[in-house]
């Protein structure tokens, strides 16, 4: 008897979520955006970041940057004739925070997870995320870990994904066949990096003719390794490390007299910005960035243009990951046809699919497409930085 | 054979900063029987102090050297003053332990101060470098002033102990503090200007490191201070030409393993020889033989 009644109640509440979402779905089409749309048939999407703290400057441009999306898809009309509703929180860039602020994202309704926006709150997250099977993009934690759950997927390379596609971008583009590598042994990144940018080296014409490496305890005198490069007849040296240490082996090259060409990663990005940095060290520097604000297609003009008017700064790469992230997320929904009364699991499991078929062109690659394991298949993109300012390169 | 004097003269270069860090270690050790962990710390407030005078206020490289060697100086005293002095009587534990604290709240007020982020520091040294054979051996400008500078540091310095009064006192307060008391040394009076030789040569390696390698952040001094104390006990800890001896040793060693063993070992190179030296003589290569009273 206590069976039945249940069975009863159960199914009147499927019947009146489905009969609310027709309506909703009515509403959406006559008006979108109406406040009727909003009730119980939204898509909700999390994100989080730092905003506060040592990495705010990351946590801020995602934020931004998937705030702009999400306007721009909620004024044309939806996904699916559904809006968006999009809530970001602070995360300090630390993994217990992060969990939290995961937690509370959930208590708010959450659905889809647009983060994390760091690589070491990513990786705790995603192990929460694939217990409560929810479906996760991040846009930039680039750690192998960050995404190891079949739930998870990422925008950007990962760490020794960019190995991978610093020598293809060098060796497709002829830049160097004599290459030297400065990199950091005692950190995962640039160690990472400099393995697979090793094994893949051969493969396109290059010649590593150095292979240097320092510690985090011996970081200031780069004039040996910068010595053998030299010695070693390397056209370019390539830094698979931060700016911080590059700013240093770029000022002492200098010193020595030693001008090869330089190639860094994303750990490059920043340098400019080193106080009291004379920029003219760094002319001519490139980096494998996938974003380059000064190029003159539609989407990015579009994208900086209103960027630079809601915020008053140039976007970094970063906003540029969320902004696709969202739009990623979009096309991934219709692939799957999916709508928001779905739950939380089989909204997952429909967008899991859909990622496999999905072809999304934004701003950071075109015509981007998904491996079974979340990364990402896109061409690398670099720029180099020219007259003090990051450009493309063709 | 070019790129060997290259790095020999780059590992010199290194080790003469070494040396003159070093020295601070040694001659406090020698007379306050103390290991100054602060000491690596006061380089970086000396480096930011040339630092600001530099950028902020604009002042020409010499007056910003001077500047930061007075600050460093009167930093010197107080540190002594405030934290050490009040345990001249304690075990020599919880003065190293105050000596590790003070370095920690040196960096965090450097923290709160400058911020984390890391400054490029303008070279004080405007000398043109030397292009030796063919342009094979460059040796900067920053290169030959630390080695002129440490060499002469060095024999100032052996002369001051030597021929001065105050020199005199500091030998008899390092042989016997109770002796040297009785004779009427002012005993406070010169640990107190130990301390302030130590923290102006702090200054001056500091200004030196952050021209030779121009990144400047709040942990700039902390591992250059730590190889420095391993030279000042390589050369004979309490010994002025063991940390000159030491302090080039070192650079040497470190960089001659970087460039024909591996860049990555080079560390652990350096101390394994450190270990070696210790094992056959225990004092140093300078030290002078302790015979324990039993």
């Amino acid at each position: 008897m206590k069976k039945l009644v249940s069975l009863c109640l159960v199914l009147a509440m499927a019947a009146t979520m489905l009969v609310g979402c027709g309506a909703n779905e009515e509403a959406a089409q006559n008006s979108a955006g109406t406040s009727e749309s909003a009730e119980g048939a939204v898509f909700k999407i999390g994100g989080s970041g730092p905003t506060t703290g040592g990495a705010a400057v990351y946590g801020l441009a995602v934020q931004r940057g998937a705030q702009i999306a999400v306007d721009e898809i909620n004024a044309a009309g939806g996904i699916n004739g559904f809006q968006i509703e999009y809530n970001f929180t602070d995360d300090e860039h630390d993994p217990e925070k992060a969990v939290n602020a995961y937690n509370n994202l959930k208590d708010w309704g959450m659905q889809i997870f647009m983060g994390t926006t760091t690589s070491g709150p990513c990786v705790a997250v995603v192990e929460k995320t694939n217990e409560d099977n929810m479906y996760q993009l991040t846009p930039s934690g680039t750690a192998v870990d960050a995404i190891k759950y079949a739930n998870a997927f990422r925008v950007c390379f990962s760490d020794p994904g960019q190995g991978t596609k610093s020598a293809q971008y060098i060796g497709e583009n002829k830049i160097a066949t004599k290459v030297a590598v400065i990199y950091d042994a005692s950190d995962v990144y640039s160690s990472g990096i400099f393995n697979t940018f090793r094994e893949a080296a051969e493969g396109y014409g290059i010649e590593i003719v150095a292979a240097e490496s320092f510690t985090s305890d011996n970081k200031t005198d780069f004039t040996i390794q910068l010595q053998k490069a030299k010695e070693g007849g390397a056209e370019l040296v390539f830094l698979p490390i931060y700016y911080q240490e590059a700013a240093l082996i770029l000022s002492q090259a200098n010193s020595m007299g030693f001008a090869p060409m330089f190639f860094g990663c994303d750990g490059l990005d920043g340098i400019l910005g080193v106080e009291d940095f004379d920029t003219a060290l760094a002319e001519g520097v490139m980096l494998l960035t996938p974003f380059a604000a000064d190029a003159t297609d539609e989407l990015t003009t579009s994208f900086v243009g209103k960027y630079q008017e809601a915020h008053g700064e140039i976007p970094i790469q970063f906003a540029a990951n969320a902004y696709d992230a969202i739009y990623i997320i979009k096309a991934a929904i219709e692939k799957a046809g999916a709508t928001p009364d779905m739950s939380v699991s089989d909204l997952c499991e429909a967008m899991k699919a859909a990622m496999m078929e999905v072809s999304v062109t934004g701003l950071t690659g075109t015509e981007m497409t998904w491996t079974e394991e979340g990364e990402v298949n896109k061409e690398p993109k670099a720029v180099k930085i020219v007259d003090g300012a990051y450009t493309a390169m063709q | 054979m070019s790129s060997f004097f290259s790095y020999l003269i780059n590992g010199i270069s290194l080790g003469s900063i070494y040396a003159i860090i070093a020295l601070g270690y040694t001659m406090v050790y020698g007379i306050a029987k103390m290991l100054n962990f602060a000491h690596g710390d006061v380089i970086m407030v000396g480096s930011y102090m040339a630092f600001l005078a530099m950028g902020s206020l604009g002042l020409p490289p010499v007056l910003a050297v001077l500047l930061a060697v007075v600050v460093c100086t009167i930093l010197g005293i107080t540190i002594e003053k405030i934290a050490y002095k009040p345990l001249r009587k304690a075990p020599s534990l919880a003065v190293l332990i105050t000596a590790i604290g003070v370095s920690y709240f040196l960096q965090n007020v450097a923290l709160l101060a400058f911020s984390a982020n890391t400054k490029m520091f303008t070279s004080v040294i405007k000398l043109p470098p030397i292009v030796l054979g063919d342009g094979s051996i460059t040796i900067s400008g920053e290169t030959q002033v630390t080695i002129v500078a440490c060499v002469i540091i060095m024999i100032v310095l052996t002369t001051f102990i030597k021929k001065t009064k105050a020199g005199q006192a500091m030998l008899a307060v390092s042989e016997d503090k109770g002796a040297a008391e009785l004779m009427g040394v002012n005993v406070n009076g010169t640990i107190s200007l130990t301390f302030a030789i130590g923290s102006a040569l702090a200054a001056i390696a500091g200004v030196l490191l952050c021209s030779a390698y121009p990144t400047l952040n709040p942990y700039t001094g902390s591992m250059p201070g730590i190889k420095a104390f391993v030279a000042a006990v390589f050369g004979g800890i309490g010994s002025i030409p063991g940390a000159f001896v030491g302090g080039i040793l070192l650079g040497v060693i470190e960089n001659m393993s970087k460039a024909y063993i591996s860049s990555q070992l080079s560390d652990a190179i350096v101390f394994t020889v450190l270990i070696i030296v210790l094992l056959v003589k225990p004092t140093g290569i300078l030290g002078k033989k302790i015979s324990e009273k039993v």
